[in-house]
């Protein structure tokens, strides 16, 4: 009783002071706020959210059973399916689904101001995002780690099945397109990123001969001595752009960087994973969780200002890094961080083999994506405590604010952000850059606000390093991201080529590794090959079809889990998934609608190809544009047509997944659940006896 | 005091092995002594080669 009586007024405090911060962030109008409150806010919403709502979606809905055997204790086979404490289970899960979405798509979204992209993490995550991922993860495990491609197939029919393996392809080709956009425009005409990036990949065969050939399996040893080497390449980074001769090797263009990337990602698919991968991604592990408590702790100790307004005037859709209102492309621009359908591929198939028993999947379903939408909370404060003016500067192409340094700070002071030319000189000077004007894609807007968050804490002369180092992180995770990705889809692709000519199918028959790859490289070197060209930035297009693809994905999740919740009598309890799906099919169809039918070309795919080709025709175009113009206006066209595709495959299972339900609400026969049967858990009593 | 404190360190470094997977053989012989006993052993060199090859043949890492 008196235990109830505290937990209560516990409980009344948290939320007390959640609504408070909350209240504070969304009210707070004229005057610069605290990034304390957005920790606050975040943390209290989340611990709300997760002591509540998944602790009763957990007992209520799934009905989770803690005697029930799981996969991995039946199955256990001492490798992928394994019994496994959930803290050690939580690492890897959390390991798996934080990658660089969560630091981008915030940081672009602060063109809007800090309160839409924060309500939206905040909200996203707690009804949407962390449902997704705990429903997804339940699912699974009661089907012994099946695949969301699987389920699909089994609980809905091969519709699903074969549309969530389309959309999955697809967004892997997107995402890593975009990706790659991001890190060439971090490296692009920076000497210092460019070879402290380069660095990374002998490094990490460096690592990778350690691990495999001098002290096979000493992974600690190894990760050790690659987490030094990264940190000494930021420092020689700064040493070699010192340098006139070495300098200038490492100065280069977009282009042939892009070029640069596209091989070496056909060469880290090719090549076996220990060489590059594996270590690639210990390092990169290793590097993402020091630098997000990092992070954390350099934010609760500075407490640094946010400058950001709460709202801008691009609300209304005219904003520089991309255009469209507010509604929908705030929703499209942050998928990561508050509802990511990448995380469904992660909650089934690899994570569901590891659970030692029901219980843990609250924490690590739900708790893992709370923990990622913190981390896209911090991405929002790194963006926004910079001055609006300095973060316009750096992330608004020069095809939007002009070219000339002069040109561009007279059009953003001019919307009201003022910003001067000498500030933007002292800043890239000291951040030891040549430039920092239209630096596009949010890692450099986001490595200069850690810097100077870090700076502020550890240290103010050590900026350039910050900065760079936060670019290296950046990098080196978003290139294990295009590793792991083009590897996958390669797998992918041969699957299905296997079934056309056997041979094909075969994982190990070099030609067709080689000829398999190569198409998955090519197809997302395209685009980022157009991204590269396109004077715009390529992130105004890339970013908003790779959100959409990603929640598109994230529908077809939760498309199964809301067939399986109606299929297994759970009808009124279905819209713990019915509602995220209702809010992302609106989004994704508004989004569609608008990237199809605007007449702002800045929106409208079409409408950009038309006043392209309008302007081609008329003769306006300056040479070197008029010489691209073609393949931009073949390129906008090709996205009209990706885009309606991802659209349609939507409303294929969403109709596919309503006839499903409708037949089994009126007794009609339906493919059967395909839960495993019950067997005790001795589990307990084991570990109980020891 | 001393050897709680030393005790929390050890089992701070075996929770670290175990989230990187550095104790991953030590574990694999342990399984492999305990489900097949009459089975040889695979090295630690081909054990560790055939591990990354599982781990990366799937969706292991997300956006």
């Amino acid at each position: 009783m008196k235990t109830s009586f505290f937990s209560l007024l516990i409980w009344l405090g948290v939320a007390l002071l959640g609504a408070a911060a909350v209240g504070g962030i969304a009210l707070n109008r004229g005057e610069s706020i605290n990034a304390l409150w957005f920790i606050t806010a975040a943390l209290c919403v989340y611990a709300i959210a997760y002591r509540f709502y998944a602790a009763w979606i957990a007992a209520a809905v799934l009905c989770i059973d803690e005697t029930r055997a799981t996969p991995a204790e039946r199955l256990n086979n001492g490798r992928d399916f394994m019994p496994t404490n959930r803290w050690i289970v939580f690492g890897h899960h959390f390991a798996a689904i934080a990658g660089p979405g969560p630091l981008i798509g915030p940081t672009l979204a602060a063109q809007f101001g800090y309160l839409p992209g924060t309500l939206w993490i905040l909200i996203g995550a707690v009804l949407g995002g962390c449902v997704q991922d705990m429903v997804t993860l339940f699912f699974s495990t009661r089907r012994d780690g099946r695949s969301l491609g699987q389920m699909a197939r089994d609980e809905l029919g091969s519709i699903g099945g074969i549309a969530a393996l389309v959309a999955t392809f697809l967004i892997m080709v997107i995402l890593i397109a975009v990706l790659g956009l991001v890190v060439v425009n971090a490296m692009k005409h920076s000497p210092w990123a460019t070879s402290t990036v380069a660095a990374t990949i002998p490094i990490a065969m460096l690592v990778g001969l350690y691990m495999y050939k001098l002290r096979p399996g000493r992974v600690l040893e190894g990760s050790a001595l690659g987490v030094i080497l990264l940190l000494l390449s930021v420092a020689g980074g700064g040493w070699i752009d010192q340098q006139a001769g070495l300098r200038e090797l490492f100065d280069h263009p977009g282009l042939p960087l892009a070029f640069a990337v596209i091989g070496y990602g056909f060469a880290a698919a090719v090549l076996p994973v220990w060489l590059l991968l594996a270590p690639r991604d210990y390092l990169s592990t290793f590097m993402k969780l020091g630098t997000v408590i990092l992070l954390a702790l350099a934010i609760v100790w500075m407490r640094p200002e946010i400058k950001m307004p709460a709202l801008t005037q691009f609300v209304d859709g005219t904003g520089p890094i991309f255009g469209g209102k507010l509604f929908p492309f705030v929703f499209i621009t942050i998928a990561c961080g508050a509802i990511s359908g990448f995380h469904s591929l992660i909650a089934s198939g690899t994570t569901p083999k590891l659970l030692a028993n029901e219980r843990d999947i609250r924490m690590i379903g739900y708790g893992g994506m709370v923990l990622e939408s913190l981390v896209a909370i911090m991405a929002m404060i790194a963006a926004t405590v910079l001055d609006p003016g300095v973060y316009f500067a750096i992330n608004s192409p020069a095809g939007v604010v002009g070219k000339t340094a002069a040109e561009a700070v007279a059009t953003i002071s001019a919307w009201g952000f003022p910003v001067t030319v000498e500030q933007m000189n002292r800043l890239a000077q000291q951040m030891g850059e040549t430039t920092l004007f239209a630096r596009t894609g949010g890692a450099p807007s986001l490595a200069v606000g850690m810097a100077s968050i870090f700076g502020s804490a550890f240290g103010e002369h050590l900026l350039a390093l910050w900065y760079h180092f936060a670019i290296m992180f950046e990098a080196l995770f978003i290139l294990t991201t295009l590793d792991a990705g083009t590897r996958v889809g390669r797998f992918m692709l041969q699957d299905l080529l296997g079934n056309i000519w056997q041979p094909l199918g075969r994982t190990s028959w070099y030609p067709s590794v080689l000829f398999s790859s190569a198409v998955v490289v090519a197809a997302w070197g395209y685009f980022l090959y157009i991204g590269v060209i396109d004077p715009n930035g390529g992130v105004n297009i890339l970013w908003p079809l790779f959100g959409i693809s990603n929640q598109i994905l994230a529908a077809i999740a939760l498309c199964v889990a809301t067939g399986i919740l109606v299929k297994s009598g759970r009808l009124r309890y279905a819209w713990i998934t019915a509602l995220p799906l209702a809010w992302l099919v609106i989004i994704t169809s508004t989004a569609t609608w608008q990237k199809i039918s605007s007449d702002d070309p800045r929106i409208g795919f079409l409408a950009a190809a038309n006043s392209l080709s309008d302007k081609l025709a008329a003769g306006v175009l300056p040479p070197d544009k008029a010489a691209v113009a073609p393949q931009l206006i073949f390129n906008q066209q090709l996205d009209a047509a990706l885009v309606l595709f991802f659209a349609a495959l939507l409303w294929l299972i969403v109709i596919d997944m309503l006839r499903v339900c409708a037949r089994h609400l009126r007794g009609r026969a339906v493919p059967p659940l395909s839960e495993a049967p019950h067997y005790p858990t001795r589990l307990e009593e084991a570990w109980q006896r020891d | 005091m001393a050897t709680r404190l030393t005790g929390a360190l050890r089992s701070l470094w075996r929770a670290v092995r175990r989230l990187s997977g550095d104790d991953g053989y030590e574990r694999y012989l342990a399984h492999q002594a305990a489900a097949h006993p009459d089975a040889p052993a695979l090295s630690r060199r081909a054990w560790f080669a055939l591990q990354q090859q599982q781990k990366w043949s799937g969706i292991k890492r997300c956006c």
